[in-house]
């Protein structure tokens, strides 16, 4: 049986959460990604208003997050790609790093648990992407009102935050995973690639998998009903696709369900604003799993770098 | 005597098959320099790692100061300071930096924290390079800011292994210097080596470790009894009669060794170098000198593990 531990796990949380989060940000890695996030903001911002449709004054500031011009993705569809590369920036070297700089044994040297070491090392990598997702986001808003002349209302603030929402979620996720890798391989370039090939895999070829099983199953079974609830079920197994299906209905106020069809429609992002759009609590019940499934999936993988953590040798 | 600091009651460590440490007993006293002596893989790093509550024993238990290092290791951690056998810091922060964040860790106030600093960088010499990059450091200013590290934390017993791994010669015997001074602060001191020499100049008692157990414990003088025999040598400088004969009744004499016609080799259980006087001056020889030849840890050491092969 484990012996009780007294005294509490999170000594020193905050100590650590300051100083990984002042470890990024003035690292050279992250000012190169910052640059990047920032010029392509910049781009598809400008583009975004130079493609506004004309009449409509609907959600004019959520159109600046979607609206493109090809052949340019819209600002989303960066995100789609930066946030899990940025996540994965912050967390692949996170404990081996310490490891390999002979530093964790005299860290834990320290009246501290390893719970504190780890969840402040998450929490210093999630501040990271909030502070810098949050800072582009107020950026656009900022340069919106200046370039549109009005105010956002509060549905599309309210909206816009939701969105920031999703986004630090889905970052999350790849970085509960790249701290998994970080307790998991000694070598941080290994959970590093490692790390991105899970979110390539997820992003680019979960898809045509999920198609091919698809394709087998329509062949052994006629039902049609089945093979569109399976490959949904599939689908959503990726948190890319989590992340795509939220940020579509919560900034496109007309997505009244989710789904394969409206996927491919959002890649193209087109059909906008045929049908009355949905209220704030409606669109917010229509992405809810999506959402809880993000955190979820990042409340996981922390647990299982967890306890995969609390099991490690610490020496060299 | 002094209370009890370091205890351990049968701790056992074991990797699968591989017993690291094996059912050790273990007492250290207040105000005691202990040293673990013993081969590569002997167990000395993992006894030290379940002393601090960083490796889980698999059997038995040890107490630090009176608290359990598996149940209560913040109180552990908080009193004790431990140097790791390669010691690491963050590369691309100051030495100034580096001790702040332990201090942080520690829970100290800023201005406590910013004088314990001072303090501990002057104390180890490293006032002038403080706002230095780590990274620049050689592997001797790292081993002395690993120390700078322990002192700002005011420990009660400090851990050191394999202290001098690495330093040079005038390195290293600085660095026992400072052991030393912990010494005189009242600190008990563990500290592991494979450096026998060195471990002999600083420790008061000594611990030999072979495959994960405590094979031999003792000062260096109770050792060499041990593994030695009778490992007091006395050597007698006496010009006169032959003495042999007398030295020989001493009733702690071993055995009498007349090495040229003034000079005696007398192995004894005892420091009996009073007895051997009196004897001399008794049978009417003239004392030319009278000393004993302490015997050295090296000897011990590879006697031990001569022994030990062999058998
Ligand atoms: N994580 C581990 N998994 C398996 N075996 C281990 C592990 N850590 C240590 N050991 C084994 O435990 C034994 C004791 O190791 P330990 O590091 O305590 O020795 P040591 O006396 O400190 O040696 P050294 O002088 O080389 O530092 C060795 O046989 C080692 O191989
Ligand atoms: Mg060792």
């Amino acid at each position: 049986m484990k012996p009780v531990r007294e005294g509490s796990p999170w000594r020193g949380l905050w100590v650590v959460v300051a100083k990984e989060m002042a470890d990024h940000l003035t690292s050279v890695r992250m000012g190169i990604l910052e640059v990047i996030v920032l010029v392509t903001a910049a781009v598809t911002l400008y583009m975004a208003l130079r493609n506004l449709p004309s009449g409509t004054s609907d959600f004019l500031f959520l159109r600046l997050f979607t609206t493109s011009q090809e052949p340019l993705p819209a600002f989303v569809g960066f995100l789609g790609v930066l946030v899990p590369l940025i996540a994965i920036a912050l967390g692949f070297d996170s404990i081996n790093g310490e490891f390999n700089r002979r530093t964790l044994s005299r860290v834990l040297a320290q009246p501290i648990y390893r719970d504190a070491l780890l969840l402040g090392k998450f929490l210093g990598g999630l501040c990271t992407l909030a502070l810098v997702l949050t800072a582009i986001w107020l950026m656009i808003i900022g340069l919106g009102i200046f370039r549109l002349g009005v105010p956002p209302t509060g549905e599309e603030v309210a909206r816009g935050l939701l969105f920031l929402l999703a986004t630090i979620a889905y970052g999350g996720i790849w970085l509960g995973l790249a701290m998994v890798f970080s307790v998991r391989f000694r070598q941080p370039a290994t959970a590093a690639l490692a790390a991105i090939s899970v979110w390539l895999f997820f992003t680019v070829f979960w898809g045509m998998l999920v198609g091919l099983i698809v394709q087998a199953v329509a062949q052994w079974s006629g039902q049609v009903q089945l093979q569109v609830q399976l490959e949904l079920f599939l689908a959503r197994l990726s948190p890319h696709t989590l992340y795509v299906e939220s940020i579509l209905a919560i900034l496109n106020p007309e997505v009244r369900a989710l789904g394969p069809l409206l996927l491919v429609q959002f890649l193209q992002l087109e059909g906008w604003g045929v049908r009355s759009p949905l209220p704030l609590s409606q669109s917010l019940m229509l992405v809810w799993p999506q959402l809880t499934g993000l955190i979820a999936g990042t409340i996981v993988l922390f647990a299982i770098g967890y306890v995969l953590f609390q099991r490690q040798e610490i020496r060299a | 005597m002094n209370e009890i600091v370091i205890e351990t009651h049968n701790l056992t460590k074991r990797y699968g098959d591989i017993v690291a440490v094996d059912n050790l007993n273990l007492t250290i006293r207040a105000g005691e320099v202990f040293g673990i002596l013993g081969p590569n893989g002997s167990g000395k790093t993992t006894t030290i790692l379940m002393l601090l509550g960083l490796t889980e024993p698999t059997d038995g238990w040890a107490r630090v100061l009176g608290f359990d290092p598996m149940r209560q290791p913040l109180e552990v951690k908080s009193r004790v300071g431990y140097l790791p056998d390669q010691v690491g810091f963050y590369d691309e922060l100051t030495a100034w930096e580096n001790l702040a964040y332990t201090a942080k860790l520690n829970g100290l106030a800023r201005p406590v924290a910013q004088r314990r600093i001072n303090e501990a960088l002057e104390r180890m010499g490293l006032a002038d390079v403080a706002d230095r990059r780590v990274g620049t450091f050689s592997r001797g200013m790292r081993q002395r800011l690993g120390v700078a590290e322990i002192l700002l934390k005011h420990p009660q017993v400090i851990i050191l292994d394999e202290p001098t791994l690495g330093l040079d010669p005038e390195a290293a015997r600085e660095f026992l210097q400072i052991i030393r001074t912990f010494k005189e602060e009242k600190i008990t001191v563990l500290l592991s080596s494979h450096l026998l020499h060195q471990v002999q100049a600083v420790c008061d008692r000594v611990g030999l470790f072979s495959h994960g157990k405590m094979v031999v414990e003792g000062t260096v003088m109770e050792l060499a009894r041990q593994v030695l025999g009778g490992a007091y040598s006395v050597h007698l400088r006496a010009v006169g009669p032959d003495l042999t004969q007398a030295l020989q009744k001493l009733p702690k004499t071993i055995s009498v060794q007349r090495l040229n016609s003034d000079l005696y080799k007398v192995e004894a259980q005892e420091d009996i170098r009073g007895e051997v006087a009196r004897v001399a001056v008794q049978v009417g020889a003239h004392v030319l000198s009278l000393g004993l030849e302490e015997p050295s840890l090296d000897e011990i050491y590879q006697r031990y593990f001569q022994g030990v092969t062999a058998a």
